[in-house]
Formats: C-alpha cells, structure tokens, sequence
C-alpha cells in the first residue's frame, strides 16, 4: 500500500513531465533536418484521399520501373527509420499527417496529401510549399527554392515520430490513470487486473533502480524516473511493431533522446548539493592541478547526459536498421529461398530487440538515478570515500 | 571508398566492443559462480558496465555511419 503514496501525490507531476516531454520533443522532431531523399519510393505511395485513376496508374508504372532498377538498401533503412509527413500503411496507401507551419505570415494548418508524397508544389494563399529531402521548403515564383523565406518559417507538423509519440502518451496516460485508479478502489485488498502488472515493475523501478543509487532521498525522484522508465520502454516497444500504430523509429530519432537527456541533466543540475558542486570546482586535488582537472569536471557534466543521448538513439536505430538489413537481403538477392533464412533470424533479432527495448529504458533509468544520486550525495556519505 | 572505410570502421568498433563486453560478461559469471548469492547485483554492475563499452563502441558506429552518408 506504500506505493498509494507512491502515485497519489505525484501524480500531477507525472502528468507535467510527460507533457513537457512530449512537446518538447515534438518541437524539436518537426525542425530536425531529415536527410534522406527517396523519390521513387515515395512517387510509389498513393495518398488514400487525394487518388485518381490517372495517378495511381503513373505511379504504378514509376513503382515498376523503381523495382527494375537496381534496388538500394541503404536508401530503403534511411527512408525507414526517418521522420516522415506521411505515415506508410500498406502497399500504396499511406496515411497523411497534418502539416502546420508557423510562418511570418501566420500559422499555416493543411494536409500532407496535397504533396502527393512529394511529387506537387502546394500554393496556399501566402507560400507554395513543396517537400524536399523530408523537409518543407519555400518556393519562388521561379519554382525554385527560395532558402531564405524557407528559413523564417518554423515546421511544427504532426510528423510520423509525433503522431506515434501522441499514440504512446495517450496509451501512457490510460494505463497509468487506470491503475492510479485500481489504487483508490481496492485500499488494502490485493491488486488485481492490470494493476497487478505494472505493480511489480514500479516496486523493480524502486528497490532495483532508484533504492540503490538514491538512498533515502528516493521518493522525490520517483515520479522522473518512473517517466523516462515507462516512457523509454513503450517507445521501444512501440517501435518494434512492424506496422501502423508502430513503427515510426521514435526512440531512434536524437532528437526525442536529446529531449530525455535534457531533462535529466537539468535534474541533476537543479539537484547538484555542495558535495556535487565541490566536487566539480573544488575536487580534493593540490591546488595547482585545479587548471587541469576543474575544465575536465566540467566537461564531465556535460558528456554524461550526452552519453545518455547517443546510447539510446544508437541502440534503437541500429536495431532497426539491423532488421531492416535481414529483410532486405531477400531482395538483395532476389529469390524466395532467401527468406527461409532471413525471416527465421529477423524473427531472432526481434525477439533479441524486445530485451533490448526493456534493457535500454532500464540502463536509462539507471544511470539516471545513478548520476542524481551523485549529485544528491550528502556530505557525510562522502568521507567514506 | 569512404563506405568501405566507414564499414572498416564500424567492424573495428565493433571488435572493441566484442572484447570489452567479453571480459565484462566473463568477469561476472566468474563472479557469479563464486558467490552465487550475490548474482542480482553483480547482474546489475554488469548491465552498467556494458552500457558504458557500448556506448563508446556505439559512437564510432554513428561517426561511422555519419561519415558514409
């Protein structure tokens, strides 16, 4: 029943975290430069709204002579794992995402579909819009791009990565608020339902995670790295399912981990105690080593949350690409047998991901307990040392 | 020619992480057959640890695959 106390009072602050984190990394997915070109496979898709007869056969005909051609895999992951404004369902269909823009000239709202996957300028009554690279770009009345209107115009799209975002923090909150729920209601009976399942992860989060490296002081810390804990894993997990509601490479995206990496650093940060600070200006060295090792402390505060950042972005990509790769091998080689190896070991490497999806959102989380823990320390613990 | 070297570079990463995680796991099941008792936390340095090999093996992979494209 401690873990009542656990939820109830902060509860508020659980929600506050994840709707900072969530807009943040929303803000930063839309302006993250996307460098990937994939003009066949994208002339592929047909738009589920905005299709004709005429369209879907040119595109048809375009699909076959991409496959004629010789098939490129490395194109094919980067499209994969990119950000993208529409969201590729099955075969030609794809579903378009809302583009909003904030311009000069106001806030521009319409759909990804008028691009016909990027093939078609869009002329609205301030801009014409095309999509190039991934990016929205300005063009003249010359049809050419024009770099300098493109850079006043702030892209704050509902992009693939956001929408699977918005899924994961929706299905996020009604877990959560369900099971804050199933607290209220069943006050000293046994948990039951699903409440039973998250119980013994949260218990794992605090005596395997926060217990150890925080000490007495964990209770405070609790509603942060229960977030980025849950927030992590279902962001990897959603990742891992092949189709719609998955999918989009979330937690692969630097932009997303940047955000977790932020937070944390300003946490620890704003936590830093007189033993942290002194540590970083004032390490228990002679004097004249100061000059050497105050810069390098320093430095140290800053590479800690980066390390964080590119081992979570570098372990969900390369697991995508890692899949990506099995099945591409098929056409690669461009025969059926192919598969029979192929598929059995993609079926591997997934299952290999699932842990990996659980063990990054752990390591996560422990390292950030870990480093608020240092800077958390008090005094007297230190003299032990 | 830069992909080729920035496939030299990734399988080099990739050796350093090999033996690292190596001697890592190593140690531990040494250390977990030793003192069995004490297999929960040595799991959990272990975990660390790893992360800590990887990650540095993981930025030569991105550096790597940053300088290919």
């Amino acid at each position: 029943m401690r873990i009542i106390g656990l939820f109830k009072p902060n509860l508020n602050k659980f929600i506050l975290v994840f709707a900072i984190l969530s807009f943040s990394s929303a803000i930063l997915f839309a302006n993250e430069p996307v460098k990937n070109a994939d003009s066949e496979h994208a002339d592929a898709n047909v738009g589920v709204q905005d299709s004709t007869a005429v369209e879907a056969e040119n595109s048809a005909t375009s699909h076959e002579k991409a496959k004629e051609e010789k098939f490129n895999p490395s194109e094919l992951i980067l499209e994969h794992i990119a950000d993208s404004h529409d969201w590729h369902l099955w075969g030609h269909t794809s579903l378009p995402l809302p583009i909003i823009l904030y311009t000069p000239k106001g806030l521009e709202v319409f759909s990804s579909s008028h691009f016909h996957h990027g093939e078609q300028a869009y002329t609205t009554a301030n801009y014409t819009y095309k999509i190039e690279e991934n990016k929205i770009v300005v063009l003249n009345a010359e049809n050419e791009i024009d770099e300098a209107a493109t850079k006043t115009i702030i892209d704050i799209s509902i992009t693939k990565n956001v929408c699977s975002l918005l899924i994961s923090v929706t299905l996020l909150l009604f877990i959560f608020l369900s099971v804050a729920k199933a607290y209220k209601n069943t006050v000293g009976k046994a948990p039951k339902g699903f409440q039973s399942m998250i119980e013994p992860i949260i218990l794992f989060v605090r005596d395997d995670v926060a217990k150890p490296n925080l000490g007495k002081k964990y209770a405070k810390f609790m509603p942060f790295l229960l977030t980025i804990f849950f927030f992590i894993w279902i962001n990897n997990m959603m990742g891992l399912i092949p189709f719609f509601p998955g999918g989009a490479n979330v937690s692969g995206n630097i932009a997303f981990t940047m955000v977790l990496a932020l937070v944390t650093f300003i946490v620890i940060t704003v936590n830093g105690g007189k033993v942290y600070w002194s540590h970083i200006f004032a390490p228990h060295v002679p004097w004249w080593l100061y000059p050497l090792l105050v810069p390098v402390e320093i430095f140290g505060m800053f590479t800690k949350p980066i390390a964080l950042m590119i081992r979570l972005f570098a372990n969900i990509t390369a697991g995508h690409i890692l899949v990506l790769s099995l099945i591409s091998l098929i056409f690669i080689f461009k025969s059926a047998v192919i598969a029979t190896v192929a598929v059995p070991f993609t079926v591997f490497i997934s299952v290999i991901e699932l842990l990996v999806a659980f063990l990054q959102a752990y390591i996560f989380t422990m390292l950030a307990a870990l480093f608020i823990g240092m800077a958390v320390e008090e005094p007297h613990a230190e003299d032990h040392h | 020619m830069t992909g080729s070297i920035a496939a030299i570079g990734a399988g080099l990463a990739a050796i350093g992480a090999g033996i690292g995680i190596g001697r890592i796991g190593g140690s531990a099941l040494e250390g977990i057959a030793r003192q069995p008792e004490a297999a929960s936390k040595i799991q959990a340095t272990m975990l660390i640890a790893a992360a800590f090999v990887e990650a540095v093996s993981l930025f030569a992979v991105v550096v790597a695959l940053l300088g290919n494209g």
